[in-house]
């Protein structure tokens, strides 16, 4: 009989609840009150002082690495990434340009940090640097150049790839993200075939996330995405996550940058 | 070393908010790693802040203050040019002290 009142008690409650709010405006709220003290600056500190340190093998800092924006210039390189550089001849995003100048400028193995795991060694260093370069471009709208014909390519890749179904479950990336209203539990998902709006989706990530406590690149994004999808894992900076990144980031044209964001 | 704390502190009238991110694992000695072996406890045991050299709060923490913790507190008599130093020291000894100016 106890156990009667209280499920009715709880019944009540949460019907009262919602006819204040909806869930989502609950998670607003509480990601509201932990973006003051987004653990992400902890990340933005430390990538700075990496950018600015002399590292590596040549003992070099990453201060004269290009970004797409000309050597050293950090500010709005991140709100036209990916794009293509002429260096490498390939449309990189920002880890893997990070990685680039890893290797040319200080003398790293790019190939052993791609190997490495997140969070890990080098890796999470490409990660805080990554975030400190987000957060740079903090405001800025996103503007990715599709003058290059690589570029295109990699948008029309990329759109094919949010596309494919595959996988034992059938799935693909628009399975999710392809329609609006639609979540995961109580996370709102965003539909990323066309500008989902500022602050969302490519515009949020990298991300800290409270639930694991790590601090999350764009690339790790979408290896989880395969994970849940039970694809193969796709490799770190490969041309498959770089074209998603392509296809969402021109999707986002206009969108204001608000990464490194915080996440449940 | 332990990466460095940020400090913010902003005075409103003679009271002054300060906000501090602290990096650190905070393991609670409870979780497992990958083979299966407990991983040992590791935490913020000690908080002290200082107005300007002079103790205004302390704080004894346990393993069930989240990895990364956040603080906020409010301290009287304040005003914007002086200084507050936080510092932590946790269950290995390990500890850090930073400090920033209020504005």
């Amino acid at each position: 009989m106890k156990r009667w009142t209280l499920a009715l008690g709880a019944l009540m409650i949460s019907g009262a609840a919602l006819a204040q709010k909806s869930a989502s405006d609950g998670i607003a709220e509480y990601r509201a009150m932990l973006a003051d003290g987004n653990p992400a600056e902890l990340y933005e500190a430390k990538g700075e002082d990496l950018w600015k340190k002399k590292r590596g093998p040549k003992n070099v800092s990453l201060e004269k690495c290009d970004l797409g924006k000309g050597p050293g210039v950090v500010k709005g390189a991140f709100v036209e990434l990916p794009r293509h550089f002429a260096d490498t001849n390939k449309v990189q995003d920002l880890e893997s340009r990070l990685v680039t100048c890893m290797e040319t400028l200080q003398g790293f193995n790019g190939a052993e940090i791609a190997k490495t795991a997140y969070g890990r060694g080098e890796q999470a260093n490409v990660t805080a640097l990554a975030t400190w370069i987000a957060a740079e471009s903090r405001g800025m709208k996103f503007n990715l150049p599709q003058g290059n014909t690589q570029e295109q390519v990699m948008y029309e890749v990329g759109k094919r790839l949010f596309f494919m179904r595959s996988g034992p479950h059938d799935f693909s990336c628009a399975s999710c993200h392809g329609e609006d209203g639609k979540r995961i539990r109580l996370q709102d998902l965003p539909n990323l075939t066309k500008n989902p709006g500022d602050g969302i989706g490519f515009a949020a990530w990298p991300a800290y996330r409270v639930s694991n406590g790590q601090m999350w690149s764009m690339q790790l994004r979408l290896n989880d995405c395969y994970r849940q999808q039970r694809f193969p894992y796709p490799h770190f900076g490969s041309d498959a996550t770089v074209a998603l990144g392509v296809y969402m980031g021109v999707n986002a044209k206009g969108a204001e940058n608000i990464a490194p964001a915080i996440k449940r | 070393m332990a990466d460095p704390m940020r400090i913010r502190a902003q005075a409103a009238g003679d009271k002054a908010t300060v906000r501090v991110l602290m990096s650190h694992e905070m393991e609670s000695g409870q979780r497992k790693d990958s083979a299966g072996k407990l991983v040992p406890a590791w935490f913020i045991q000690d908080v002290s802040a200082s107005l300007n050299g002079k103790v205004v709060m302390t704080a004894e923490w346990g393993p069930a203050v989240s990895k990364n913790p956040f603080m906020q507190f409010v301290v009287k008599g304040v005003k914007a040019g002086d200084k507050i130093a936080v510092t932590w020291k946790d269950n290995k000894g390990d500890s850090r002290t930073d400090e920033a100016t209020v504005s």
